[in-house]
């Protein structure tokens, strides 16, 4: 299925300076997985050493969280799109 | 003689400069004076006074919250102006919410501020929040946003979030009970050092303007009762596509904070869920790096001692001012290292001493032994060797 992931600015950095990537994929597990084969130094903003998806980090399909979903085993529909939302804490100074 | 519509207006609690103050409101349907006198009886807390709280101020000023405090412990930075615009260019220096009083006051003199000059901290936070309805967050830092969201659950007062990061925003609000606190959505705080804040990420002023607007406009509907708030919904704003995204928040039935189990009853050490305390422990073991300061460096640059200045901001810093070294971004070092000679000596440089001492961390580690952080950075160089360099 072809479906766009949506990098927040703080990440972008690490995806080539892309604001969106897109790719085929099943699952959204699928989908990270292939994101994080393109682009290695993003792995370790998204997943913890034991391989798990980080906590500050929350993934959407479309505008619903992934966690409410099937995680990422959630399946995937042509034109999906993948938001990857981390916490942001910038405000003050 | 007070006409029959006179007593009948200062019997419904408003003077005559206040109708006329507020006529724009009175004559909304959605408002009028039933509003109005919701508005006059509201209590908001806006912790933080920067570059969100500034639009929170003015807009909650101007619309006629009867009860508003401010926390904030800061003093008005010349860098500040470019966003913070409850301040002048003649406050530079002064505290903030002695400035923030001063500026809100005069636009409406109807309303009472109170201001806490103090860090919102666990032995502070519950007592001050007690005497609000509301709370609107715009601090800058996560340790005080886990603290500002524990201690809303746990008074039970909405928490009207904004946050920002260069071109982008959030807005929602958390704290109401039915609906999601800020750990339902992020249950644990990013590790320090990996999200920059404004001083290390710039961010264009008028972005925390649109942000603290929105803030604001969310706290007035809260306290009117109109629309539909930004409960269980995370408001996302990309400023450079002019875009606004809806994502769903939902309450986390396992939240330790507001959940049906919950096992957080108090407020906690938030640095230390941070992670800061950890950090505190690795800033002791950097200042092993070895150093030169910039007086060192001129004169031994002066002296004619072949040196290698290894500059690891990034290509448009470089503009701004530079010390014609080898420009290498910090991201880029690992993949780039190859274009350093270990034989030669290596100064390394940022702008204030941090990301340079990373590198130097960096370089120690692949086997560099002729390495040092210039302690300050180009800022200290500036203030101590050449003020002609400017500061950023």
């Amino acid at each position: 299925m072809a479906v766009k992931v949506i990098i927040p600015t703080p990440l972008r950095q690490y995806a080539g300076k892309q604001e969106s990537v897109d790719l085929d994929a099943k699952t959204v597990g699928e989908a990270l997985g292939s994101l994080t084969t393109q682009f290695g130094e993003l792995k370790r903003h998204l997943y913890s050493e034991e391989g798990k998806l980080r906590s500050f980090v929350n993934v959407y399909v479309n505008d619903e969280d992934i966690r409410y979903l099937q995680k990422e085993k959630t399946a995937l529909q042509q034109g999906d799109i993948i938001s990857i939302v981390p916490s942001i804490a910038g405000g003050l100074s | 003689m007070a006409t029959q519509v006179e007593q009948a207006t200062r019997a419904a609690g408003l003077s005559k400069e206040e109708v006329l103050r507020y006529s724009r409101h009175l004559i909304m349907p959605e408002v009028g004076m039933e509003g109005q006198l919701k508005l006059k009886k509201a209590k908001v807390l806006l912790i933080g006074s920067g570059g969100l709280g500034a639009p929170l101020g003015l807009y909650l000023a101007a619309a006629g919250v009867g009860r508003m405090g401010l926390v904030d412990f800061d003093t008005v930075d010349f860098t500040n102006l470019q966003r913070q615009v409850t301040f002048g260019t003649s406050d530079v220096g002064r505290k903030k919410l002695e400035a923030a009083k001063e500026r809100l006051s005069n636009l409406n003199p109807e309303i009472r501020i109170d201001t806490y000059e103090t860090r919102l901290s666990s032995e502070n936070a519950l007592e001050i929040i007690r005497e609000y309805d509301i709370v609107a967050d715009g601090t800058d830092n996560f340790p005080t946003r886990y603290l500002v969201n524990d201690a809303c659950v746990l008074t039970g007062k909405p928490n009207v979030y904004g946050s920002i990061f260069r071109f982008e925003g959030q807005a929602s609000i958390f704290g109401y009970p039915a609906g999601p606190c800020y750990r339902c959505l992020y249950p644990e705080p990013p590790p320090p050092g990996l999200v920059p804040s404004c001083a290390e990420g710039g961010v264009l002023g008028v972005l925390p303007g649109i942000m603290g607007c929105i803030q604001a406009m969310e706290t007035l509907k809260l306290i009117l009762g109109n629309g539909q708030p930004l409960i269980g919904r995370l408001l996302l704003f990309d400023a450079l596509r002019m875009r606004f995204r809806e994502l769903r928040l939902h309450k986390n039935p396992d939240c330790p904070m507001c959940g049906e189990h919950r096992t957080i009853h108090k407020l906690i050490d938030y640095a230390e869920f941070c992670g800061i305390r950890g950090e505190e422990k690795e800033t002791a073991v950097s200042s092993e790096i070895p150093e030169i300061t910039p007086k060192e460096l001129k004169a031994r640059l002066d002296r004619g001692d072949d040196l290698f200045i290894l500059d690891v901001r990034e290509p448009h810093e470089y503009q701004i001012c530079n010390l014609h070294g080898h420009l290498i971004p910090l991201g880029d070092l690992p993949k780039r290292v190859s274009e350093l000679d270990s034989s030669r000596e290596i100064v390394a440089h940022c702008r204030s001493g941090k990301r340079s001492a990373d590198a130097v961390q960096f370089l120690s580690k692949a086997g560099f032994r002729k390495v040092w952080n210039l302690k300050g950075g180009i800022l200290a160089w500036s203030d101590e060797v050449d003020p002609s360099v400017p500061k950023y």
